[in-house]
């Protein structure tokens, strides 16, 4: 019962007061991020979201900084200066999508980047410069299906690839052989998701896998013999949702550990309890709370990491 | 931030330093990205920019700063050793920066990138992993790194092995070098080795590498992760083999042909004795594989009889993923002339006598089997079976139902295709060794729990190992031979015990274990036989067969080839989450799933695979009391791109909430229910009603209230 005594509410005033601060604060560790500024606010946003405290941001700010992001190719960067990649542009995306601001945007544009870092093999590069990474296939398939444009990529191929970085274990990795990787395994299993080819995963094994992550303490790692850490509540468990083997963890004790992890003091949620606090895992958390079934949380859509009330606006609401 | 403890804020000295390094960083910054917009490449631009790599070597536009700089020194520089030069230089800031982050991806890339430019050493290379390596053992970039080095250098694929034995005998808890090690075997196994015997050797040595590990701890996840695979590497006791047919190997169905309406009753053999059926379109005529392929078609499967042309016939995949399924359908249509009423004619069929029969992972379908059957062909007045519904709704249970008994005399057939493939396949010498490996295996098991009582790991794999023996043994043909059915139970259920956390996995397991239990032989089926006077619903007084598979806790459908002649099932007070796979029961009219708990309408999506489903209870499930729905992605709609087409989602402009909408055409759209029991839901609100009856306009009866 001792975990129960630890457990405490989910301090939602205090998450919110921690991500509205994360903005201003110019310490070392916050220069060291600015490059990633992009996915910081998708995060911070969607967390806001889900907690029901967007109201707290000024969109229309929001929005306007998104803007002065994007390049003349059509991708966006990860701050304003720095060079465009896949990664912040799906961070823009979401950021659009979550405001329901898609409108602002010239989607065709956007989509003819993402069209031309597809590569021979079906692969994605993360941009000009030709890094390939599974997780840039997943950036691809997301981007293109909110924007409702994946038919201008050859969707088998960009499949075909994913499912050859297929491993041993049922996992994924960054490139074939590469190894399974909880983080990797989000990315190929919601690519599939997301284009209808679930048929790929072998879904008892990789099950079994993921669900193997579960620690002592509750908490998830991202591979075997690893320490548990809160940002894997996200990836293994939206993983096991999306390929219906959620059950086979112990959620309560997950539950538990992520509570755990928060700073009860001055808000935010960090990797492993009483570590330092940061927006990544305080998304990461809340996420996962979310898809913990927590009481007052909106509930979020596992494969395109969005909570499902945009997700559905976008796929089965009324055209505008 | 990882793994770095939570400050405190009165810390105020150290919050300087902070501020004073975070400004340093700021100004180092603000002249990069100046001498970057600007295309500032001099030497000294590239030192500074050096600098900010060192310390944040996660800024990727300063690495790709450093790449334009290469490519304008390329376009001005010809001399090999000048640009060898930068290069070199080059290299030696990725090696400081990973000494900063050996996770830095961009850091990782400009080396590949570098290297690929051909102008560099590979010797350096190696060394430098060897170091790294040494430093975190387990850093995948690195693993990655080395891959792509032994790659360039094409090293032979026995060296890298080695490279792993060596990493796993330092500690044999380093996941990355077994997985690694999976992947190289793979790789030579696949090109290497012709003849079997130099495979067995192979193996034999990766079984003694791995014990070594599990012996040295038995709860290390490592070892066991990579026994697991070589299991299935080798031991998988059958290739995907067809599984079963409907109707089956040497049956006789007698048929009652009406020329004018062409309708069609049948009688038919089941484990119930004769059951019959009628069809109005035609005999269905059903094909269970083991796995998914596609590729089923007139040319691959050919049907000889004298009453039909193969070529006309068209195959089905029952999936809702497309041209990939387990079970494929066609009907035979009876042509109304060409037969003589009274004669009995023979249907021959022989699959996959030719290539073009196509497994999930590519390669052809190499199992070709031939089975037949006979239709005895009858002209006259259809009899009225199976009723419409018109006058009560069909009841689930009470006291209309009654144990069947069996007459032991009257079970003609064995439910089994029996070993029909054409060319006798197996492997003698293959078989013999997978035994002997099985048989090793499953004694290590034991010894290991000689000395561990309780070790979750050895359990789960001797549970595993008994399975494999028990279906190499008998070839999953004669299931009601199996063995060690009894013991796999136990342990799972001490697995549950266990290993609590794990719980509902070992639960899974343990229900598709029982299921294939009761669905192995007459024997153990035959206590789950009722029958119920028909209440003048379903039919005109007489006695309607059930298959009630209910209250035994299932939490998971499995085995369902061996049912594939059920009309009526019951599967309801079981804990199913799922009804995966129970599109195969091509038959089934009426389906009985309540008290179960199933959470959203789009759990229920294989149903719509079943064009004959007439009635259906889903009562007292858990539809709509969850907030997170994890069968989301399972079936086709927008979400997943894939949603056939518009038309066919239920949309119309006064329909305020669409969630529940597309999940409703998910599982019914296009069938023809006429009752349907949904009480006991959350969402079963009148807005869901409203949305039930407009998909569902062939409904008849909805919770016991006749529909207008």
């Amino acid at each position: 019962m001792s975990s129960y005594t630890r457990m405490g509410e989910l301090e939602i005033e205090k998450h919110t007061q921690f991500i509205m601060s994360v903005e201003k604060k110019k310490d070392f560790d916050s220069m060291v991020m600015e490059h990633l500024r992009m996915s910081g606010a998708y995060w911070g946003l969607t967390t806001l979201d889900l907690m029901g405290k967007l109201d707290a941001v000024n969109r229309e700010e929001v929005v306007s900084w998104v803007l002065q992001c994007q390049h003349d190719c059509g991708g966006f960067s990860g701050n304003v200066g720095h060079d465009p990649h896949i990664l912040y542009t799906l961070s823009a995306i979401q950021i659009l999508a979550l405001l329901d601001k898609l409108d602002t945007i010239d989607a065709d544009k956007i989509s003819a980047y993402i069209v031309g870092l597809q590569q021979e093999d079906g692969s994605f590069a993360g941009d000009e410069w030709g890094e390939i990474d599974t997780r840039f296939s997943y950036c691809a398939v997301c981007c293109l299906s909110i924007l409702h444009r994946l038919d201008k990529i050859d969707v088998g191929k960009a499949i075909s690839y994913v499912a050859s970085c297929k491993n041993f274990d049922g996992g994924f990795g960054c490139t074939p052989g590469g190894e399974s990787h909880a983080g990797q395994i989000f990315c190929c299993v919601s690519a599939f998701a997301i284009s209808g080819a679930l048929t790929h995963v072998d879904r008892d094994l990789l099950g079994w896998w993921l669900c193997e992550r579960q620690v002592k303490s509750g908490g998830l790692n991202g591979r075997p013999e690893k320490l548990a850490d809160v940002c894997y509540s996200w990836w293994v468990l939206s993983s096991l949702t999306i390929i219906e083997r959620v059950h086979w963890i112990d959620k309560e004790k997950l539950k538990t550990f992520i509570l755990d992890c928060q700073d009860k003091e001055h808000g935010g949620i960090s990797d492993r309890p009483d570590d330092a606090v940061d927006v990544f895992h305080t998304f990461f958390g809340i996420a996962g709370l979310s898809l913990l079934e927590y009481p007052g949380l909106k509930p979020i859509d596992p494969a395109y990491a969005l909570p499902v009330h945009v997700v559905d606006r976008l796929f089965f609401g009324q055209p505008h | 931030m990882h793994g770095r403890p939570r400050k405190s804020s009165s810390d105020g000295g150290s919050q300087e330093k902070d501020m004073a390094k975070a400004a340093g960083l700021q100004s180092l910054q603000t002249q990069f990205f100046k001498n970057h917009h600007e295309k500032i490449y001099t030497k000294e631009a590239l030192q500074l920019n050096a600098k900010l790599l060192e310390i944040n070597p996660d800024i990727y536009t300063a690495w790709n700063y450093r790449k334009l700089a290469i490519k304008q020194l390329l376009e001005s520089e010809s001399e090999s050793a000048s640009i060898k030069q930068s290069l070199d230089e080059e290299l030696r800031v990725v090696e400081r920066a990973l000494k900063r982050n050996l996770t830095s991806y961009g850091a990782w890339h400009h080396r590949k990138w570098v290297i690929n430019m051909g102008y560099s050493s590979l010797d350096h290379e190696f060394q430098l992993l060897d170091q790294l390596l040494k430093a975190d053992s387990r850093n995948f970039n690195a693993w990655n790194y080395r891959r792509f080095v032994a790659d360039m250098k094409k090293s032979r694929d026995e060296d890298e092995l080695k490279f792993t034995t060596k990493k796993i005998n330092e500690n044999f808890s380093n996941y990355s070098a077994w997985h690694n090690r999976s992947a190289i075997l793979s790789h030579m196994l696949k090109n290497k080795y012709g003849g079997i015997s130099a495979k067995e050797q192979e193996m034999t040595e990766e079984y003694e590498l791995v014990r070594q590990a599990l012996f040295t701890d038995t709860e290390d996840q490592s070892g066991w992760f990579y026994h697991l695979w070589l299991l299935g590497q080798k031991i998988a006791p059958i290739g995907p083999k067809l599984e079963m047919s409907w109707p089956c190997n040497g049956s006789q169905l007698v048929i009652d042909f009406n020329e004018q309406s062409h309708a069609y009753v049948s009688d038919f053999d089941t484990p119930f004795g004769t059951d019959h059926c009628m069809f109005s379109e035609g005999i269905p005529l059903v094909l269970h594989f083991s796995e998914p392929v596609k590729g089923v078609n007139a040319s691959t499967v050919s049907v000889n009889s004298l009453l039909l042309q193969s070529e006309s016939l068209v195959w089905r995949p029952i999936s809702p993923h497309g041209l990939q399924a387990k079970t494929w359908v066609t009907l035979l249509k009876l042509p109304s002339t060409n037969f003589r009423a009274g004669e009995t004619y023979t249907v021959q069929i022989r699959v996959a006598d030719t290539l073009g029969i196509i497994l999930l992972n590519g390669y052809n379908f190499a199992c070709p089997t031939a089975l037949n059957f006979s239709l005895d062909i009858h002209t006259m007045t259809i009899r009225s079976t199976g009723g419409n519904f018109e006058t009560v709704p069909l009841a689930w249970e009470g006291e209309n139902f009654s144990p069947l008994a069996i007459d032991e005399n009257k079970f003609p057939i064995e439910l089994h295709l029996g070993n029909l493939s054409i060319d006798g396949s197996e492997n003698q010498e293959n078989t013999r060794w997978q035994q002997e490996t099985l048989d090793r295996e499953i004694k290590v098991c034991r010894e290991l729990l000689e000395i561990e009582m309780d070790s979750k790991w050895a359990k789960l794999t001797l549970a595993r190992l008994l399975i494999g023996q028990d279906m190499l043994s008998d070839g999953s043909i004669l299931r009601s031979k199996r063995k060690h059915t009894d013991e796999v139970l136990q342990l799972f259920n001490d697995l549950i015990e266990i290993d609590p956390s794990h719980a509902e996995y070992y639960k899974d397991q343990f229900s598709l274990i029982l299921l294939d239990k009761v669905s192995s032989g007459k024997q153990n089926l035959q206590e789950y036989f009722w029958d119920s006077k028909g209440t003048g619903s379903l039919s005109n007084g007489e006695r309607n067969k059930w298959l009630r598979l209910h209250g035994l806790s299932l939490s998971r459908l499995g085995c369902l080839d061996q049912l594939l002649w059920v009309q009526r099932l019951d599967i309801s007070h079981n804990r199913l989450r799922s009804i995966d796979g129970l599109e195969a029961l091509q038959l089934l009219g009426c389906l009985n799933l309540s008290h179960n708990l199933l959470a959203n309408f789009t759990a229920l999506g294989p149903l719509r695979q079943i064009k004959t489903l007439r009635a259906l209870n889903i009562a007292d499930n858990k539809i709509g009391a969850h907030t997170v729905n994890s069968t989301r992605f399972s079936f086709p709609s927008a979400l997943n791109n894939s949603s056939i087409s518009n038309a066919d989602t239920t949309r119309d402009a006064d329909e305020e909430i669409l969630e529940i909408s597309w999940e409703i055409t998910i599982a019914f759209k296009g069938l023809h229910l006429r009752q349907l029991d949904i009480a006991g839901n959350p969402a079963n609100d009148e807005k869901c009603r409203r949305l039930l009856m407009k998909t569902l306009p062939s409904l008849k009866w909805l919770d016991g209230t006749s529909v207008n």
